[in-house]
């Protein structure tokens, strides 16, 4: 069958590619709207921690033999972990000050960690082998499916919709969307704000390190991994706004669909359509499609 | 005091630039050239950053612009090295224009990632573009000759001429600055509804402001195309972008040639660091990160802030207190 005048093989291939992307793109734009609704930062080493994700599982798996579901839960609370005491020691020195320090700070990080694994590892790509039961593909009739991409997939969305839940629908959840909006009043009520802080950033850096592990299989391991992604989710998330959850997982499964199918069809323009859209929805919609006039 | 003390250095700094050529075993002129190319950068970003402030992550696509037109100009058509200069610096300076219509539609941190993602697309478009050689750069930029007189083959030569336009750059900034358009600017940094409330039109000044500030980054990295003689992806990547903050910010924000003293100290730090390797990025990234959470004034800054402090018999004006031109 062919549809446009090309292959409806060729077409779902690139449209499944789209959607493994966009959930890359959901799951690290959640993480980064997240940090900005408590701590008002754009984090710009959520690219390192994506970086530093898969690198913790490929030295997990490489040195420590370590099984892929231990790494896959592991290695992101590893990070969460370096990302908390980042927020701890440097980070909460800057509260109450221009959040553009805050982006400036994220940014020396990018430079210190993307630098200091080049210095450790080189600059050219580990192998990191896909598991074993996962490395198939499944045949759903209409395509041929990687298991392994079929599994980020699935992975990728029960970590958006596990963190939406958490907010939305539990206590911990409702403390935080108060301390998002009040925070001092929060305090007041006896809950310790400043841990929820820390807490958040490393559930936002933890969900970057989580997708980087996912990543691992898919990408080479590499210092630079991250750092071009980066930049296409701050593009995502200026077209998404930063405001809504919701909005960072909808727009940035969209947006990966979308770069899928601009691949089949205009290829040259794959890696700048995202940078394209922001463009038209900064002159139709200045505040983002799901957002709020920021102050 | 403050300004005798700052004349007697400027005057020491211009003397020692002038003799520069002459003791080739002291220093390196190229280095030299390099350098002044990113103290112009670097003065420029800060008309954003320092004095209307507007951070923009993305001013690798003006100055990569800029290198870009000039080499293309200069090796494919033959264009005299001073029109190319010169076209370098409008191309940037029309990006300029767009980029920033575009970007002060959201502010603050919005802003900056609004520019970073452009200065992407920018990337993109030199890497992807049949004549800007991709991965390989613009190589073998031949230098010529400047208004068809000045043969800039001589190092020596070169540097006199890269010499001046930077100067001419410098000067154009801080007339900038003390013009009451960059009064203007002040009062849109410090309290942007007021600044509206009183009738400007912020947004027609934010454009210039930015327009003025690629432009001049433009011909730096025209500059630095002939003196190099190479046009490559470095020049518009945004690590390019991230050293030009860090220059500004170390430096000192708030002075107007703090950032050139900050461009000198980055510039000297890589240069001697060079064979480390990626160890550069991460002494970098301390550099950076120490300034922002120590050193927020930055070098120049702190400075002033010293020499303010100490009681003086005479007592002096402050720059900030000077009143408002009217209008």
């Amino acid at each position: 069958m062919i549809i446009f005048g090309i292959p409806i093989q060729a077409l779902l291939g690139q449209l499944m590619l789209g959607i493994v992307n966009g959930a890359f793109y959901a799951v690290l734009s959640l993480g980064l709207a997240i940090i900005f609704g408590v701590l008002k930062i754009v984090n710009f080493a959520h690219g390192a921690f994506f970086m530093l994700g898969a690198f913790t599982a490929f030295l997990l798996a490489q040195h420590l033999d370590a099984n892929y579901w231990v790494v896959l839960f592991l290695a992101p609370l590893l990070v969460a972990l370096v990302g908390m005491v980042f927020e701890w020691l440097f980070l909460r020195r800057l509260y109450g000050l221009d959040p553009i320090y805050g982006l400036l700070l994220t940014f020396s990080l990018v430079l210190v960690l993307e630098g200091g694994f080049r210095v450790a590892f080189g600059s050219s790509g580990q192998p990191f082998a896909t598991p074993e039961w996962l490395s198939g593909t499944i045949d759903l009739g209409f395509m041929i499916l990687p298991t392994y991409r079929g599994f980020v997939i699935v992975a990728a969305l029960l970590a958006c919709f596990a963190t939406w839940y958490v907010i939305e629908r539990t206590s911990l959840g409702a403390s935080l969307r108060a301390a998002t909006e009040r925070p001092e009043l929060t305090q007041a009520f006896g809950i310790n704000v400043p841990r929820l802080v820390t807490l958040t950033y490393g559930a936002g850096v933890g969900l970057a390190a989580f997708a980087g592990v996912l990543a691992a299989p898919i990408f080479h391991v590499n210092p630079s991994m991250g750092s071009s992604l980066v930049i296409t989710i701050f593009a995502i998330v200026v077209i998404g706004g930063l405001g809504s959850i919701k909005g960072a997982i909808i727009t940035g499964l969209g947006l990966g669909v979308v770069e899928g199918f601009t691949r089949v069809f205009y290829s040259e323009f794959s890696s700048t359509i995202v940078f394209l859209i922001m463009v038209l929805v900064l002159m139709l919609r200045p505040a983002g499609l799901f957002g709020r006039e920021e102050g | 005091m403050m300004r005798t003390l700052f004349l007697a250095l400027s005057a020491v700094g211009l003397l020692a630039l002038l003799i520069v050529p002459f003791v080739p075993a002291l220093v390196y002129d190229i280095f030299v050239m390099k350098t002044l190319c990113f103290v112009l950068f670097a003065c420029a970003f800060n008309l954003l950053l320092g004095h209307t402030g507007i951070l923009s992550f993305g001013h690798a696509a003006f100055f990569g612009t800029g290198a870009y037109v000039t080499g293309h100009l200069v090796k494919v058509y033959g264009v005299p090295t001073d029109l190319g200069i010169l076209a370098g610096g409008v191309v940037a300076a029309l990006l300029g224009t767009i980029i920033g219509a575009l970007a002060i539609r959201r502010s603050g941190i919005y802003l900056a990632m609004i520019t970073l993602a452009m200065s992407q697309l920018v990337f993109f478009f030199f890497l992807q573009a049949p004549f800007t050689g991709a991965e390989d750069g613009l190589q073998r930029i031949p230098r010529g000759t400047f208004l068809g007189i000045i043969d800039l083959a001589s190092d020596t030569a070169l540097y006199y001429v890269v010499l001046c336009i930077i100067g001419a750059g410098l000067w154009v900034v801080w007339r900038t600055v003390n013009s009451p358009f960059g009064h203007v600017l002040r009062a849109i940094r410090e309290h942007e509804p007021r600044a509206i409330s009183l009738g400007y039109p912020v947004a027609r000044y934010k454009i210039i402001v930015f327009t003025l500030s690629a432009g001049l980054s433009g011909i730096a990295g025209s500059l630095k195309a002939i003196i190099f003689q190479l046009a490559a992806l470095s020049d518009v990547h945004w690590h390019t972008s991230g050293d030009v903050i860090l220059m500004t910010l170390l430096g000192g924000m708030n002075t107007v040639f703090g950032p050139a003293v900050g461009a000198a100290i980055i510039s000297t730090l890589s240069h001697y660091l060079d064979p480390f390797g990626a160890w550069v990025t991460v002494i970098t990234g301390v550099v950076f990160m120490t300034c922002i959470l120590v050193f927020r004034r930055g070098v120049l800054g702190q400075l002033q802030q010293r020499l303010k402090r100490r009681p003086s018999p005479t007592a002096s004006t402050p720059i900030d207190t000077k009143p408002k031109p009217h209008h």
